[in-house]
Formats: C-alpha cells, sequence, structure tokens
C-alpha cells in the first residue's frame, strides 16, 4: 500500500487522465486504479445505509481491508458515468467524537484514507437528533453530500423537511430519498456523479478531536429552525397498536416464543430438504464424475479425494441452505424492528446473565445449527456482548447432536425412558449455557449501557431478503471454507494412516491417539473406540453415527445399535452423550468463532473451555453413577 | 423536582430531561440517540420483572435499562 498521502497526489495528477480509455488506465501494484474515486457511506445505526449501499453498488459488494483498521469493511467497486468509484461502507456510528469500537474505526478509516466523497445517510423521521453528525462532518471539512432516507415515512411521522435550507445551512448538497423503494434514487445517483466531478483531490480527516472541541448546538438548533418541522397532531401509527399486543406484559413473551419457534421451522424444517437435496446432488456428482475419473488411482489415493477433500467441501457445502434461509428470517426479525424488541421482552432475564434478548435469539436459532447462530451475532455491536455471546451458543444442542442422542437413547434405553434422557441432555444444555455466561460476564463485561432504539415496524422488500441471504453465504464460504477443508483432510488422514491397517482401527493415528487418551477419558467411561468417535465428531456430529460405524466395523443400520450395546454400559454411553453434547460442536462452529472474533486466541478459548466443561461434567457423572453402584 | 430520575416517571407520562449524570463518553452517545437536556421525554411502558423501560424523545422510541435510566434526571413538563 502506498502511503495515503502519497496516493492522493498520485490521483491528483492524474485526474487529467479522466478522458483516457479505460484499457488504458495504469494500474498500481497494489490494485488501486489511477483516477480511481473514493466514496465513503457514514450514517447512524437504523438509517438504510446499507440498504442505499447495496441499490448503489448493485450489491455487488465484497469485503476488504483498509490501512489503519483490523475489521473488514463491505467496499464495492462500480463505473459513475465514466467515473471509476470505489465505494466503501463504513460502520454505523452516533458521533464522530464517540468511543464505541466502530466508532473508533470510521476515525481511523478518515484519518488514513482520503476521501473524495463522505456521502452521509440520516434518517429523515430523526433529522432532529442525527443532524449533527452532518454538522460534525461540515466542521471537519471533508467534501460531503447529505441524503435524507425513509422520506417514504416522514408525512407518517408528520415531519417536513426543506432540504434547500438545510444544504445552505450544511454548506453540502441536501437530497431525500427512499433507498429501500427508490424514490429520489436517480437524482441522488446524478447529484453524487456531479459532486464528485468536482472532488479530483481526495482529502484526509484532520485531528477529528480537535476539530469538533467546540460545541455546535447553536449552529444546529439554527438550521432546524429554518428547516425542520414536526406537525404534532400525526402520532398514532400502525406501530404503536402492534406494540400494545408484541410488547404486552402478558402476552408479549408467548408471542415471542411463537414467532421464534416459527422461524426455527422455517430455517430447519425446510433447510432439510434443501440439505437433503444438496447432498443427492453432491453424492451424484461423486457417483457418476468423481468416481470413474478416480477408478485407475491408488487406493489411497482415491480414498483421499473422495473421502477426504471431497467430503471436506460437501461439509462446507451442506451449511449454505441453513445459513441462507437463516439469513432470510434474520432480514425479517431484524429489519423489522422485532429483533430489537426480543431485547425489551428478554431483558430482564438477560441482563442478569450480562447478555441481552438479541443473544438469546441467537442461543434459541443456536438448537437448529450453531454456525448461522454465530454469524447472526454481528448484528449486535458491543465487542464484549458479542464474545460472551459466542461462548454461549456452542451448548445449544444442535440438530446434527441431537441425531447422535436419539440413535444412542434409542438403542441403550427402554421407549419410556429414553425421551426423558433425551431431554435430560437439553437441561445440561441450558445448564451449561447459563454456566458460561455467568463465569465468563466478568471477563467480557458489556460496557456500553442498553439503549436501542426500536425502529417503526417495517417489512423488508422482497431483494433486501436476497441480498443479505445471499450476503452472508459468500461471508461464510469466504472465512470458513479453508479451515473446514484442512480440518476435515487432517482428521481423515489420522483415521487412514498407516495405510497398512484398517481405517479407524487401533493402529492408526487415530487409535493411536485414542490409546493415550485414555488416562484423560477412562475416568469418564470413554474407552478407546468411543474416543475414536469423539474424533470424528470433533469435525460434524452429523459424521459421528457413521464414524462408530467404521470403528465397530458394522453397518450403521443393521449392526451398530447391537454393537453399542455390546460394547458400552448404558452410564458409559450416558457419559459419551454428555462429552459429546458438551466439547466443541464441530470444525464449522470453531471456524465461524474464529472468523467472526478475529481471534485465533478466542477460538482456542472458547474450544479448551468446552472441553475442560465436558469433562469435568462427564467425570463427576460417571464417577457418581459408578459410585452409587449404577453401571 | 430536579432529584427525580426517569424511574420515578409512570408509564404514559411525560417530563423534561433535567440532566444526564453520566460520563462525556456515554453523554455523547446519549445525545445521539436524542437525551437532550431539555428535550421532552414520556414512557411507553415498563418491562415486568424491572425490566427496561420503553421510552420515546420526538420521533425515537428506545429501549433503557432502568439501571442506566437512574442517570437520566428529570423535571416535570412545565
Amino acid at each position: 500500500m502506498p502511503e495515503p498521502l502519497k496516493f492522493g497526489k498520485l490521483a491528483n495528477t492524474m485526474t487529467d487522465c479522466n478522458k483516457c480509455s479505460p484499457q488504458q488506465t495504469p494500474l498500481v501494484t497494489d490494485g488501486s486504479e489511477i483516477g480511481l474515486k473514493t466514496i465513503a457511506l457514514l450514517g447512524m445505526p437504523n438509517t438504510g445505509k446499507s440498504t442505499f449501499f447495496n441499490r448503489f453498488t448493485g450489491a455487488q459488494a465484497s469485503t476488504g481491508n483498509w490501512p489503519g483498521i483490523t475489521v473488514d469493511l463491505m467496499t464495492a467497486r462500480i463505473k459513475l458515468g465514466d467515473q471509476a468509484v470505489q465505494v466503501i461502507d463504513l460502520p454505523g456510528i452516533y458521533d464522530l467524537r464517540g468511543f464505541s469500537e466502530d466508532e473508533a474505526v470510521v476515525q481511523r478509516f478518515l484519518a488514513s484514507n482520503p476521501i473524495n466523497l463522505v456521502v452521509i445517510i440520516l434518517n429523515s423521521v430523526q433529522i432532529d437528533r442525527q443532524i449533527a453528525l452532518a454538522m460534525q462532518l461540515k466542521e471537519i471539512g471533508l467534501p460531503a453530500m447529505l441524503l435524507l432516507n425513509m422520506a417514504d415515512e416522514a408525512p407518517k411521522f408528520g415531519v417536513h423537511i426543506q432540504a434547500d435550507q438545510m444544504a445552505k445551512h450544511l454548506a453540502m448538497p441536501v437530497l431525500q430519498m427512499s433507498a429501500k423503494y427508490g424514490q429520489g434514487y436517480g437524482q441522488v445517483k446524478g447529484a453524487i456523479a456531479a459532486t464528485l466531478a468536482l472532488q479530483n483531490t481526495p482529502v484526509l480527516a484532520g485531528n477529528i478531536e480537535k476539530l469538533l472541541a467546540g460545541s455546535l448546538d447553536a449552529e444546529i438548533n439554527n438550521l432546524l429552525q429554518d428547516s425542520f418541522w414536526v406537525d404534532p397532531a400525526v402520532k398514532k401509527t400502525l406501530t404503536h397498536q402492534l406494540d400494545r399486543v408484541l410488547l404486552h406484559p402478558v402476552f408479549g413473551l408467548p408471542i415471542f416464543f411463537g414467532a421464534m419457534y416459527l422461524m426455527f421451522q422455517i430455517v430447519y424444517t425446510l433447510g432439510k430438504p434443501l440439505q437433503d437435496g444438496l447432498n443427492q446432488a453432491v453424492e451424484w456428482l461423486k457417483g457418476t464424475a468423481l468416481e470413474p475419473l478416480l477408478a485407475g488411482a491408488p487406493k489411497f489415493l482415491h480414498d483421499f479425494l473422495i473421502d477426504g477433500l471431497y467430503q471436506g467441501m460437501a461439509t462446507v457445502a451442506a451449511f449454505i441452505p441453513v445459513i441462507w434461509l437463516f439469513f432470510i428470517c434474520m432480514a425479517i426479525v431484524e429489519d423489522s424492528g422485532y429483533l430489537s424488541r426480543s431485547a425489551y421482552l428478554m431483558d430482564a432475564f438477560m441482563e442478569r446473565l450480562g447478555l441481552d434478548g438479541r443473544s438469546f435469539v441467537m442461543s434459541l436459532m443456536g438448537f437448529g445449527c450453531n454456525v448461522p447462530a454465530i454469524m447472526g451475532l454481528r448484528v449486535m455491536r458491543s465487542p464484549a456482548l458479542r464474545m460472551l455471546s459466542m461462548l454461549v451458543i456452542p451448548f445449544s444442542l444442535c440438530s446434527a447432536r441431537l441425531n447422535v442422542f436419539i440413535f444412542i437413547t434409542t438403542a441403550l434405553f427402554a421407549a419410556n425412558v429414553a425421551p426423558l434422557v433425551l431431554f435430560s441432555l437439553y437441561l445440561f444444555s441450558f445448564a451449561a449455557a447459563i454456566l458460561t455466561a455467568l463465569i465468563f460476564k466478568g471477563r467480557y463485561p458489556n460496557q456500553e449501557p442498553l439503549v436501542l432504539e426500536l425502529p417503526p415496524y417495517r417489512f423488508p422488500t422482497f431483494k433486501q431478503m436476497m441480498v443479505r441471504a445471499w450476503q452472508e453465504t459468500k461471508h461464510f464460504l469466504r472465512f470458513a471454507w479453508r479451515f473446514i477443508l484442512i480440518g476435515v483432510v487432517a482428521i481423515w488422514l489420522c483415521n487412514n494412516l498407516p495405510t497398512t491397517v484398517a481405517p479407524a482401527s487401533s493402529g492408526t493415528i487415530s487409535g493411536i491417539i485414542g490409546q493415550a487418551l485414555q488416562p484423560i477419558l477412562s475416568p469418564l467411561g470413554i474407552n478407546p473406540k468411543l474416543s475414536v468417535a469423539l474424533i470424528f465428531g470433533f469435525i460434524a456430529k452429523e459424521i459421528v453415527l457413521g464414524g462408530l460405524a467404521v470403528i465397530y466395523a458394522v453397518d450403521q443400520e443393521t449392526g451398530l445399535a447391537g454393537a453399542i450395546v455390546k460394547d458400552v454400559t448404558w452410564v458409559q454411553a450416558y457419559s459419551f452423550m454428555l462429552f459429546t453434547l458438551l466439547y466443541v460442536p464441530c470444525l464449522s462452529t470453531v471456524a465461524v468463532i474464529k472468523a467472526e472474533s478475529k481471534s485465533i486466541k478466542f477460538a482456542i478459548l472458547s474450544v479448551a473451555w468446552s472441553i475442560g466443561l465436558a469433562w469435568i461434567v462427564s467425570f463427576v457423572f460417571y464417577q457418581g453413577a459408578t459410585a452409587l453402584g449404577y453401571k | 423536582m430536579v432529584t427525580a430520575d426517569l424511574n420515578s416517571l409512570a408509564p404514559g407520562a411525560s417530563a423534561i430531561i433535567a440532566s444526564l449524570e453520566v460520563d462525556e463518553h456515554l453523554h455523547r452517545r446519549l445525545k445521539a440517540l436524542g437525551f437532550q437536556t431539555g428535550e421532552k421525554i414520556s414512557i411507553i411502558r415498563k418491562a415486568w420483572l424491572s425490566g427496561p423501560l420503553h421510552v420515546r424523545i420526538g420521533n425515537t422510541e428506545l429501549v433503557v435499562r432502568r439501571n442506566d435510566a437512574r442517570a437520566i434526571k428529570i423535571r416535570q413538563a412545565s
């Protein structure tokens, strides 16, 4: 990366080249085109900034790294007329002098990256409190223009705006629009192009704290007096009527749980056939293309490519339908404003755990699959809150674990006891989550007060849902696939090396590890065979049963239940299930924890804590049960 | 009535924000969310079991924990 200042100068000298044809546009080594102009989007949370970003860039965004900051920002390259433009979506902030993580990101970004134009996006309905951000930008002196979004909602709230007056006060263009429905968007696009054409020199922000030392209150009041007026007569909206029911002290919670149940059903009942279909496609491709292609290959290479590498890719692909559906639902609960309402409804309970209602929603969703639930935590902007929730969610008993438990309880327990055994595992799941929150809330104290906006109820457009689901799926693929693939291949190698012995038998690396772990695992009643199954389970709980079938060298459908019954007692089996419930959910969960926390150390902490807790719980159970004479 | 805090306000009632007794960092955040001295604030509802408050300032509705609401001092609306 060239020095930011140099970059600015370079861009300046190249402005004469605007008429050059694109083919001749020279490239500098880091990929920044000379003559490329930079637009940064800035706004408060809940102003539709990302909706505008997606409309403006055609949702062709990717995440990128920027000098001065460690988090990834959404960015896209577009053509605005003849002008090549890169657009960066900065995190939503309240105050340019703020101290939150997001605010620090924006400050550092503006101080390290020269910008041609800052496009400020505010909510028309709440100009009175949000205009301060635009005023701060005027004060800093960055080239800017202001978009008053959600103009469609303004009349409902009795809000009247005089954009031309506002523009005079701010000394920048001011336009009204609806990013969601597109009204006014044509003019906005034209105005951005026109303003950008005048801004040939990108500008770095100076010392923001210093520039904003004085009070802007008087100027803001003058501006509001001249250009903003709210009709006090218009007040009752649909939102108030809905809130009266949805936030009702008695009906609010049952409705909330009903809504969560519905969302759960949509994601995982619709997800199942999609996942099955994908699975069939994966198998079909294997049977019709890969197998014939590799027919002549040596057995080890053949198995490595198909059961290792290809299986690894299939593991990654298996998450796509669930993540996709999950974020369609998230777009609805989040954009509708209901997710913030869940914080109100659940806060009395969650505050004691150091969390808030949004973590509760994600933990519930974790009972289907931990992976999208952890990705969904990004809506919470407090890092401590996200970290604490990330430690809690892996204890949600997901559907993959449920399958293992149903199989084992059915095999080992009488039909009338099995459901109770299963239920007890859910209780352990809740208890482990609550215990984890209580233990770690001191370590990840939430510094930010819970002051959450409750936006009016809105329904996202179909396009908004699709864009969100697609972006999150891309995000997962980008950050998790390598980690998952390498893990699956590594564990396959452990199960299949050396090639002279049967797969997953005591002679393989896994078998040897299983033996070596006996001093630690035998006090839990987990024998070498089950230990190897735990190694399988580290990849994904979906392959535990298949792994057990390989380990016992029986058919999963016909022989596995009998083989387990012969080999282990119910006490051993329950201890194994407890361990399976609590230790690492799967490699993919670890992968997203690492991706979302951006910290390998934190991912290790999460893994170590869950394995430690699994060991203690299984140990206490197994030793207790054997001491009481149960076998 | 300068000593009363936001928690003392009953659901449905309104008052004027008299002061915010918080550090500068939090003060900026609250101000950006609409908690400005002199603004009118109404309590829409309070959650059960000491849960948070649902308040309204201008056209903004917010959830505030009772713990945080203690720092928001109010006086009677004139």
